[in-house]
């Protein structure tokens, strides 16, 4: 992995009796859960420390620095390379599996309990909660979109919720991405936002303003609504590969990830470890390394096929990926399901420009396979349809392809093709 | 631009209701011309643009409640809309859009409003959200086969005497009385989203005919045949 610090010994002499005794009961149900193979076993030893002590979040977090991750998509990704670009100064806990509501967290706290630094991605919708209980050095909000349709909750409910605990909050500073309508309208709201530009590249839930509804344009300077609300002038911009102060500062960015979201996600990595104080070049470069998240844009060879893995949740996430995808004509699996954590309702399916793909081989796959292909057909996308992921690679030629899948169609076929080799 | 012997599709308030893949219903509707030698154009009318009452077929999708309230304010302001509804322009309205071309529904906060009036419907919060897969028998009259669809809202909708209802619910919720939707003259109604049109390729050949003015001939879709078998043997009745 090189996403998680080796974990720590000991337990930080600041911790009250019972969070120490709460913790080390987390610590040992997450042990047995593992040793039981039941999975990683956070999020179980998180929620047994937060049952025996309701503080225990809160306690975890005092006297560290703290930055919370937020947004719907690359919370994980900027987690994972904010905890890398951190790490040469310091112990870092960091939930980089994804485990992101207040238990996953707690989790991730425990397991290195004298680490200096905290890097906690966390769920959009929990953040207020997050934010109560703690005073983190900063919050990065990357940007919002819509994400799983049968929820209820709502993006633009989402940015009244951050809204609200951002102007609720003390003067936390917020790191958010000014060319994001939703995320800046949500972040004006903090005593002291730092904006800055990463760009944005998908505007399909932003077209319309979140204060009064009426179409956002492009403008001279970024965007603006016609009620005033506008994009506020950025203190750090992302301008071809170069991270950009106004003051002046500068430093080259060299992500190791691929794709223009992947060098907003490190330019707000970069920008949060500076704020820690970190050396901004040093920063930089450190979380530049990181070559895979999690498993994801990792390459896996399977049967004479070098097997890329991508994942995509939603229409933003999915409009990047395409944009990634090697460019050429290097064949493609598009593995799509409908599960519980996937969100049962696949109808977003129609909100992604798949017409990209003409020309490319591609293999619809997933449980879903057939929604997919019919949304293909319409899109003048020819293709196959193979719905086993691992056949679907097998029946495309021996070479590179692209295997992308929705959130646990990748969770599954990477797990396969990882117990496959 | 396209040209006037184009069939153009407005396609209303992508912006605000554009939630649940409705916009979909637009580009399967502008395929199923193309691929049968009609030249079209889907239009899309954001907040900021008028109505064109010209236009040969009108859809309008779901979305949150917020953006119901603003589009009903919207539609309620274009003399276009009502003009192209008055003189029989075929129009599809999904979920949130069905709602507000009703006569009366309730917003997120609970404030109760006119709608716009060209179904005779009205809907009132329902008790529990209705999410998930909805299959309906639609009436002979007008279709044959099965509909399918995913459906996500709170709204009780109850018919006038004006209005007769798409399909009865054989797996779902739909209106919450029995029933799914809502024909009145050219204007359907329904709550199916995935897209709509998308599983339910009978009912965009029915908004084609009546806009074109002929019927249609059969069109096969790679992969739409077996999705609808597998979407109508998934749910099992349960009322
Ligand atoms: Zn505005």
């Amino acid at each position: 992995m090189t996403v998680l610090n080796r974990p720590s010994r000991g337990t930080r002499p600041s911790l009250p009796v019972r969070t120490r005794a709460a913790v080390a009961a987390g610590n040992a149900a997450a042990r047995a859960s593992r040793a039981a193979g039941l999975g990683r076993g956070g999020i179980i030893g998180g929620r047994v420390s937060l049952a025996l002590q309701p503080a225990a979040l809160a306690h975890l977090c005092r006297d560290r620095e703290v930055v919370l991750v937020t947004g719907t998509n690359g919370k994980s990704t900027t987690t994972c390379l904010l905890a890398a670009a951190l790490r040469p100064f310091g112990g870092v806990a960091c939930n980089a599996s994804g485990a992101n509501m207040p238990d996953g967290l707690v989790a991730a706290l425990a397991a290195s309990p004298t680490a200096r630094y905290a890097a906690l991605e966390v769920d959009e919708n929990h953040l207020p909660a997050v934010l109560a209980e703690t005073t983190p050095a900063a919050v990065v909000l990357l940007n919002l979109s819509r994400d799983q349709l049968d929820r209820t909750g709502e993006v633009r409910r989402t940015e009244n919720v951050l809204r609200a605990a951002f102007a609720a909050g003390p003067s936390t500073m917020v790191i958010a991405n000014c060319d994001d309508p939703l995320a800046a309208s949500a972040a004006m709201a903090a005593a002291n936002p730092v904006w800055l530009s990463a760009g944005n590249s998908w505007r399909g839930d932003s077209a319309s303003c979140p204060r009064c509804g009426s179409a956002v344009r492009e403008a001279f300077g970024g965007w603006r609504c016609f009620c005033g609300f506008a994009r506020p002038e950025p203190a750090w911009v992302l301008d071809d590969g170069e991270l950009v102060h106004r003051k002046g500062l500068r430093v080259r960015l060299a992500p190791a990830l691929p794709g223009r979201a992947n060098a907003g996600n490190l330019a707000f990595a970069a920008v949060a470890a500076a704020s820690l104080g970190v050396p901004l070049d040093a920063a930089a470069a450190a979380a530049g390394a990181v070559d895979q998240v999690d498993g994801r844009y990792r390459v896996v060879g399977y049967r004479e096929r070098r097997v890329r893995l991508l994942l995509a949740k939603n229409p933003a996430g999915w409009a990047e990926t395409l944009r990634i995808l090697a460019p050429g004509a290097s064949p493609a699996v598009l593995a799509v399901n409908a599960r519980e954590a996937d969100g049962t309702d696949p109808s977003w399916l129609w909100d992604v420009a798949f017409g990209a793909l003409r020309g490319r081989r591609i293999v619809a796959s997933g449980d879903r396979a057939m929604d997919l292909s019919v949304r293909l057909s319409y899109a003048e996308v020819a293709h196959r349809v193979v719905p086993d992921p691992l056949a679907a690679v097998a029946a495309l030629p021996p070479g590179p392809v692209e295997l992308v899948g929705n959130y646990t169609a990748f969770r599954d076929a990477a797990a396969r093709l990882a117990h496959a080799r | 631009m396209p040209g006037e012997s184009a069939v153009r599709i407005g396609l209303l308030l992508p912006d605000l209701l554009g939630t649940y893949g409705d916009c979909g219903n637009a580009e399967i509707l502008q395929r199923r011309l193309q691929w049968r030698g009609f030249p079209a154009a889907v239009i899309p009318i954001t907040v900021d643009d008028e109505v064109a009452d010209s236009l040969d077929l009108y859809v309008i999708g779901g979305g949150e409640d917020s953006a119901q309230s603003l589009a009903a304010d919207f539609l309620a302001r274009q003399p276009g809309f009502a003009r192209a509804v008055g003189r029989g322009a075929p129009l599809l309205a999904v979920c949130a859009g069905l709602q507000v071309l009703g006569r009366e529904f309730t917003t997120g906060h609970g404030r109760v409003r006119t709608g716009i009036g060209v179904l005779d419907l009205v809907t009132a919060p329902a008790r529990d959200r209705a999410v998930g897969e909805i299959r309906t028998r639609p009436v002979p009259s007008l279709l044959t086969e099965a509909l399918t669809g995913f459906e996500n809202h709170q709204g009780h909708t109850t018919l006038g005497p004006a209005a007769q209802p798409l399909g009865r619910v054989e797996h779902g919720t739909g209106n919450g009385d029995g029933f799914d939707g809502a024909v009145q003259g050219r204007v359907v109604g329904t709550y199916l989203h995935g897209p709509a049109l998308a599983r339910n390729p009978e009912l965009a050949d029915l908004l084609l005919s009546w806009a074109v003015g002929t019927p249609l001939r059969p069109l096969e879709v790679p992969g739409l045949a077996e999705l609808r078998r597998q979407r109508l043997s998934r749910p099992r009745r349960r009322r």
